[in-house]
This record gives structure tokens, C-alpha cells and sequence, in this order.
């Protein structure tokens, strides 16, 4: 399975050397494209076709109370040289990849973090401000602005009402969709940390969100067996009747930079909803950038099942 | 089996065990009791139990709910022993530990042992008869997954999408529909020792007339209704415990010229159906029927005439009831 944003992820259930496999995802970093996997062994990092083994980082589980499980979940590449993955100690590591060779160091560790990390998403071509988020079991984000050094810019957006454990997080367009264990997706600026909307969208835990940069077609997959496709967008403002200190009149005429202004109001619509029978599905993406087609997989299913418009 | 040291070993952390551990541990347990088991039959009990547990943890609305499936496990089992203090004592002790390591358990931490119990499971499709009867599993050996009734506790149903102003206030709702036929859950289960657990997953699923997984309406105290089913007196109840009985050398066979003496256990619907079951390659799965080894060696019979000497109580029981039922009430006393 290959996607566009090189970012394809394989939620639990695969074993991978007698190890609990968490999550593959290809990283595409502009010099190199790394296939990440986690498990609770460690971190792999192998070249793009998997030929080689570029990187291990061992987990000691040692180090940790005997009672807590020991795991890394949550990929993402950030700003061009970094690739971040996440622990069950709520740590975020992140890689230092040179271009080429196997010269691969931890640059940073991003303690924030209070839960098991469970994923991470990073937007590209938005380095700087608000790139990176984070999410966690209890719920929990943290927005980072990526770079030389990593910088904490909000925790925890949102931060009252987290219903549970956030399984699944993306960005697009300074936009945050956060999917969560109780089958709500939410929205959130990324820059304001402020919940721009609430979906009832699922009837069980959902594993899975993906973007199509592109176009912002939203994909969410659950345990209930269903996956649905929502359109992303900022509405022109008309709508909007309330008139604060964002100004919108200045944000029209000034830069559609929509993630720094926080004036277009993000929106959502469903547009598609497809019942994968008696599946609970635990991995979906997009497979190309404007979203016209996915695939998915479930727990228990040796298959993988691609949709594409008819 | 609920022996204080035997359950501070199950709750010490420690990886999940091996199929072939967890194997060696069920075939134990099974042989404590008085049942005999072929290989064959022991084969097709170890299935049927891995896929109703499967089942269960698949099917549970949340991941918080794999305790409540153990609950139902346990009251079920409390129901067997209530009128036997000291085993009653060790499980509500159980209980209470499960409470206490449990219930402060997020939901990611108990996904994380859900997922882990899940991928054990992984790839054991054996099809069950009363699983493909109820049409809660397809031929293909999947489960049915639902995508109706009641939504998990803390979950809306599926449909609504508010939208908020930059001051939080809700400016505008849409609706959308799907093909799921959800509806609310009245209340949560109860995570206490006693309580009802709502969750029907876990009960016993060879009551006659097992409950939908809606729920009765009202406050219905404690227990469930669904365990009433089983007070009911079993007529094989008696005939099990002359078995028993047989078996310990305790009581006289009659043979009353049947070739027939004991009670068989047939985990088919039909004699037919087992034999054709068993005619049917026994390559793929060994269809049996369970033969319990009900040997009458006169030297284990004394042994097991001073098992039964302790299993007496002083209490008096009145001479007069038959035999069958005078074993009865000396279980029960136990």
C-alpha cells in the first residue's frame, strides 16, 4: 500500500520478529524516505523498500515499573530532518536523519507528554509555527512548532470535556483533527488550540484518521465497521455573525494565511460513509493526495480493501 | 482455583502467555474436576472456550468492558459457590483485586490489553455451532459485527456535527445519516462487587432463553435476571451427581441391562449431527464426544472412600430422601 504523502500506517496486529508490532509509517523527509516501524521492542528505521536497516532504538524496558507496558506509537516527519515517534512513557523522540548513511541521532526529547503517546502528525510545507501535534491516551495534545529546536506552542488544547483516550490526530490547513476512543472526531485551530467542532461521527473507537493534502477529504475509520470520508474547508466568513478581536473583515483583505489568522472558521461535512462488514477496521488512508480513492484493513483480515470513486 | 496464592501469581505482571502455555494451564484446570477428556474432546472444549472468549472481547462496546465480561464470568461462578463460605470468601477477594488493579485503568490502558488479547486470538477461525446458529458468526468462522443497538457508555450516537464560534458557542448543526440503527444505553454497568453488569457478554450463553442484548426496564436489584434461569432445580443435577458418586465408588451401579449407564456429554445438537461430524474428516477439527474414563479400580476406590469420608459434614440430613438427592444436599452443604 503506497499514499501520496508517503504516510502510510498499519495500526496493531502485525507481528514483526516476535515483536508486538504498533505502527509502520513511511517518513518522506525532501533527502531520503525512511520506512518507520514501532513495536514494543523499539524503533526501526529502514530504507523506503525495506532492504536495509538504517536505525535501532532499543526500549528498555527495565527502566519502567514492571506493571506498565512498554511500546512506541505515534510517527511523523517534521521540518524537512526530523522524524518524531512517540512512547508509552508519554516521551516524544526525535531522530536527527542525516541524508544519507546510518548516522541517525536523537536530537531532542519532548517531555510533555503525562500518558502513553498515541500518535503524532506533522504538516508539511508548514514548517514553523504549530506544525507538529501530539496526542495521547488521556486525551491530551500538544501542538510544536518544529525546527532546530522543538518548541511546546500549546498543551493540551481543549483541555476541558476530553472525553478519552485521543486514538488518531491530523493536520491540515492549521487545521487539528483529533479522533478519539468514544467515536467523536473534533476540531481544533492548531494555532489557537480553540474546538471549532464536535462529531458524533463514529459508534465505537476509531483507529484511524487520514488527510488528503490536496483537496482536505478527511478519512476516519472505527471499530464499528464503518469509514467515513469529510470534507475539510474554511467558510468565506459571510456566516460567521459573531464579530471579536480576530477581526475577519482584516483576515479577507489581508493574507489567506487562514492558520495565523484563525478568522475563516474551519468546517466540516460528510460527504461518504462506506460499512466494511463485520470488520473491526483499525488501519484506512488515502491512497493519492486529492482522496479519490482508500484502502483499509481490519483486525483479524489478511486483506486490504481499496474504495475508489466509481 | 481461587486459591490466594495461585491469584497472586495471576496478578503479578507478566507477558501473555504462549498458546502453549495457556493450553497446559486450561488442560489442568479441566483435569482438576472429575471430567475425563480424550485428546479429541479436549481439543474441540479448548476451541469452543477460545472462540466464546474471542468473541466476547471482540464484541465489547468499550474497551473498559473486557471487566465487566469478567465480572459476568465471576458472578456466574459466585452463583456456584454461594452456599460454600470459604470458596465464596476467595472469590469476592478475587473480586475485589480486579476492582482495585483494574478500575483506575484508563481507557487507552485497557484498549492497549484488549488489543493485546485480541492478537492472541488472531487467526482462530473455528466455527462454533451455537455461535452460526444464533448468526452471530458466518461460515466463513468471522464473527458478526453489529451495527445496531446500543451506542457504548459515553458515546453519542453516530449523526450530529456541531460547529463552534471562536468564542465556543455552538453556531451551527448538520446532520448526516449511515446505515447504523443505533440507539442510547440506558445506564452503565456496575463495576462493583455486586451489580448489575448490563453487559450480557460473558453470561452464559447456553441459557435457554438468553436475554437480547437490550435490557429489562427498571432498577432491577443486583443480580441480573438472566442467572434466575439457573435456579431453577436441574433434573440432571441428579443424575450428575450419581455419576459423581459412581465415580468415587460410592454408590452402587444397577445395571439395569441398558448398555447405557452414564449421562454423555455431546457438545453437538444431534446424535446425528455428531455422527455425521464425526464421519466428516476428523483431520480439520476432531469432532468427539467427550468419554469420561469412569474406571471402578477397587484400589483407588479406597482412596477415594477417604475423599468422601472428608466431604462429609456433621450435620444431619433426614435418611429418608433417596440417595441421589442425599448427595445433592451434601454438595450443597459444602
Amino acid at each position: 500500500m503506497r499514499s501520496c504523502d508517503g504516510h502510510a500506517a498499519l495500526r496493531p496486529g502485525v507481528r514483526h520478529a516476535r515483536a508486538l508490532c504498533r505502527q509502520a509509517a513511511w517518513c518522506v523527509l525532501p533527502a531520503r524516505v525512511l520506512l518507520v516501524l514501532t513495536s514494543h521492542k523499539g524503533i526501526q528505521m529502514y530504507e523506503s523498500d525495506g532492504s536495509i536497516m538504517v536505525y535501532w532504538h532499543a526500549l528498555d524496558a527495565t527502566e519502567h515499573p514492571t506493571a506498565q507496558a512498554v511500546f512506541a506509537r505515534g510517527i511523523a516527519a517534521a521540518s524537512g530532518r526530523f522524524i518524531c515517534v512517540g512512547l508509552s512513557s508519554g516521551l516524544v523522540l526525535v531522530f536527527d536523519i542525516p541524508p544519507k548513511g546510518t548516522n541517525v541521532t536523537v536530537s531532542e526529547v519532548l517531555a510533555e507528554h503525562s500518558a502513553a503517546v498515541t500518535d503524532i502528525a506533522a504538516e508539511l510545507g508548514h514548517d514553523g509555527a504549530g506544525d507538529l501535534v501530539s496526542a495521547d491516551d488521556s486525551g491530551a495534545l500538544c501542538v510544536w512548532s518544529s525546527g532546530e529546536e522543538f518548541a511546546l506552542q500549546r498543551g493540551g488544547p481543549g483541555g476541558a470535556g476530553i472525553p478519552c483516550s485521543c486514538s488518531s490526530v491530523k493536520l491540515w490547513n492549521g487545521i487539528l483533527a483529533a479522533g478519539y476512543g468514544n467515536g467523536q472526531i473534533r476540531l481544533y485551530e492548531a494555532a489557537s488550540g480553540a474546538l471549532r467542532a464536535r462529531v458524533d461521527a463514529h459508534a465505537r473507537w476509531i483507529y484511524a484518521l487520514d488527510v488528503a493534502p490536496a483537496t482536505g477529504k478527511l478519512l476516519s475509520g472505527a471499530e464499528d465497521s464503518f469509514v467515513h470520508v469529510w470534507q475539510l474547508g474554511r467558510s468565506p466568513d459571510t456566516g460567521d455573525i459573531e464579530v471579536g478581536p480576530g477581526a475577519p473583515g482584516a483576515a479577507r483583505g489581508g493574507r489567506p494565511c487562514a492558520c495565523c489568522s484563525g478568522a475563516a472558521r474551519p468546517q466540516i461535512e460528510h460527504c461518504h460513509a462506506e460499512c466494511v462488514p463485520d470488520t473491526q477496521v483499525c488501519g484506512a488512508r488515502f491512497c493519492d493526495a486529492r482522496g479519490a480513492s482508500f484502502a483499509v484493513t481490519g483486525y483479524d483480515l489478511a486483506e486490504i480493501v481499496r474504495y475508489s470513486r466509481a | 482455583m481461587f486459591n490466594k496464592k495461585f491469584m497472586e501469581e495471576l496478578f503479578k505482571p507478566q507477558d501473555l502467555y504462549s498458546k502453549k502455555a495457556l493450553r497446559t494451564v486450561y488442560d489442568r484446570l479441566a483435569h482438576a474436576s472429575i471430567m475425563r477428556l480424550n485428546q479429541a474432546s479436549m481439543d474441540k472444549l479448548y476451541d469452543l472456550m477460545t472462540m466464546a472468549f474471542k468473541y466476547q472481547v471482540l464484541l465489547c462496546p468499550r474497551p473498559k468492558d473486557i471487566l465487566l465480561v469478567t465480572f459476568n464470568h465471576l458472578d456466574a461462578i459466585r452463583d456456584f459457590v454461594r452456599d460454600a463460605p470459604s470458596i465464596l470468601n476467595q472469590v469476592d477477594e478475587t473480586f475485589r483485586q480486579l476492582i482495585e488493579v483494574y478500575t483506575p485503568l484508563s481507557a487507552g490502558e485497557f484498549q492497549l490489553i484488549r488489543q493485546t488479547l485480541l492478537l492472541f486470538f488472531q487467526d482462530m477461525h473455528i466455527r462454533v455451532s451455537i455461535f452460526l446458529k444464533d448468526k452471530v458468526q458466518n461460515s466463513n468462522g468471522r464473527f458478526v459485527l453489529p451495527i445496531s443497538g446500543p451506542v457504548p457508555w459515553g458515546t453519542e450516537i453516530p449523526g450530529l456535527i456541531r460547529m463552534f464560534n471562536h468564542n465556543g458557542d455552538e453556531v451551527k448543526r448538520t446532520k448526516f445519516t449511515t446505515d447504523g440503527n443505533y440507539v442510547m444505553p440506558q445506564r452503565e454497568g456496575s463495576f462493583d462487587l455486586y451489580g448489575d453488569r448490563v453487559l450480557k457478554l460473558g453470561t452464559n450463553m447456553y441459557s435457554v432463553s438468553r436475554p437480547v442484548e437490550t435490557h429489562m426496564a427498571g432498577s432491577s436489584k443486583s443480580l441480573a435476571s438472566h442467572e434466575k434461569e439457573n435456579i431453577a432445580p436441574n433434573p440432571l443435577a441428579k443424575e450428575e451427581m450419581n455419576f459423581l458418586a459412581r465415580l468415587i465408588g460410592g454408590l452402587e451401579v444397577k445395571e439395569a441391562g441398558g448398555n447405557e449407564t452414564g449421562f454423555r456429554l455431546n457438545l453437538f445438537t444431534t446424535d446425528e449431527e455428531e455422527e455425521h461430524a464425526a464421519l466428516a474428516g476428523a483431520h480439520e477439527s476432531p469432532y468427539a464426544v467427550i468419554s469420561i474414563a469412569a474406571s471402578q479400580e477397587p484400589a483407588r476406590q479406597q482412596e477415594l472412600a477417604r475423599i468422601l469420608g472428608e466431604l462429609e459434614v456433621a450435620e444431619p440430613r433426614a435418611g429418608s430422601a433417596a440417595k441421589g438427592d442425599d448427595l445433592l444436599a451434601l454438595m450443597d452443604a459444602l
